[in-house]
């Protein structure tokens, strides 16, 4: 722990934190792009696990047997 | 001697009349009084055996002892966050469609569930096209049929369940929507059905028009062998053996039973990352909060 990070917690707080308007304001905000992370970080392990599996891998597929019977 | 230890004694029991009592829980089974000790022996008791009464209760109740149970296979959607191969539901939709469907109804199948599931929506819409529904009544009060749409169900092989008796030597073909979870063993039971017929071993009888079947309860199954190597052809270029044909079959009923089995699984991953940082945390703050009560010695001080 460093002098800098130190400055840098105290000036979240004090920048964001320490009122309830922007302490409100940092939870409606943080919560938007923490579930938007989370969706989409949970999503890619799902489909590594399931790689080739799901509809849209077999969706993929469909269309390049159709291509070839043309 | 015996003075020196009477004093020390008595010390001692002046001491422990002064002015601090110390309060100690004596929680331990020795000290209870005797009616305590019944009480909490008749309640150990009662717990215990309702605990015993759930477990028997709850323990299948196999209808022969003679049937045989079917071993455990490796589904590829077994798994704690496994999906459903989709490839395998839609080879399974051609087989319940070419073979199951000539006996077997899918009730609460509508042809929309297939859309965005296992086909595209002009796939679906011919798909449904293809069977005759009756409609109406037209503006002449007459019934009608028509080309099946979308937001038709998927067509029962019989009317009712009389018909389908009367025409299945007295059996009843079981509805097939919900059969992997209706069944002990789900998927492997089906599996194994499918798959399991063989000769009758010596001594055993099967009645005109039954069939023998190890994993059946009972072993005599009104359904004859369904699949066989190459009886359909396979969209995909699969060869259709008929361990192929059970195995994507048994996986289209499970998609049929539990549409939601993938979403399911996606959220499964999600609720056990949030839970593990919720429950961490809760745990946490529950040991900070009791430390300085755990910690501390409480004494009783009259005055």
């Amino acid at each position: 722990m460093g002098v800098n990070t130190v400055s840098i917690a105290t000036k979240i707080y004090q920048t964001l934190f320490r009122r309830t308007s922007t302490f409100a304001l940092t939870i409606v905000v943080g919560t938007l792009f923490f579930e938007r992370a989370f969706d989409e970080g949970t999503g890619y392990i799902f489909d590594r696990i399931n790689a080739g599996k799901q509809y849209k891998d077999l969706k993929k597929q469909l269309e390049l047997r159709a291509a070839k019977e043309e | 001697m015996a003075t020196l230890v009477g004093r020390a004694s008595k010390q001692a029991l002046l001491r422990a009349h002064s002015s601090i009592i110390h309060q100690k829980a004596n929680l331990s089974f020795k000290n209870l009084s005797k009616g305590k000790k019944w009480a909490v022996a008749a309640f150990g008791t009662l717990t215990a055996g309702g605990v015993g009464l759930a477990v028997a209760l709850n323990t299948a109740v196999l209808a022969s002892d003679l049937t045989l149970h079917p071993p455990k296979y490796p589904w590829d959607h077994a798994g704690l966050l496994s999906a459903l191969d989709r490839a395998s539901v839609r080879r399974g939709y051609q087989v319940y469609k070419q073979v199951c469907a000539a006996c077997h109804s899918l009730e609460y199948m509508y042809y929309r569930n297939l859309v965005g599931e296992i086909m595209e929506e002009d796939e679906a819409k011919a798909e449904a096209a293809e069977i005759m529904v009756v409609d109406g009544p037209n503006d002449q009060g007459l019934m009608f049929e028509r080309p099946g749409k979308l937001s038709d169900k998927f067509p029962k092989p019989y009317p009712n369940d009389e018909a389908a008796r009367a025409a299945n030597n007295g059996a009843l073909p079981p509805d097939l929507t919900y059969i992997v979870n209706a069944r002990h063993g789900g998927e492997n039971y089906l599996f194994s059905i499918l798959t399991g017929y063989c000769d009758p071993p010596a001594g055993v009888e099967v009645r005109e028009g039954l069939h023998y079947n190890p994993y059946f309860p009972g072993g005599s199954i009104a359904m004859a062998q369904a699949l066989y190597n190459e009886i359909i052809e396979y969209d995909d270029g699969t060869p259709a053996t008929t361990s192929q044909l059970a195995k994507d079959v048994c996986t289209f009923l499970r998609w049929v039973a539990e549409p939601e089995h993938d979403t399911r699984k996606r959220m499964g991953i999600k609720a056990i990352m949030i839970f593990t940082v919720l429950l961490t945390s809760a745990y946490y703050m529950k040991r900070a909060k009791w430390a300085p009560l755990k910690t501390q010695k409480i004494a009783f001080k009259p005055r």
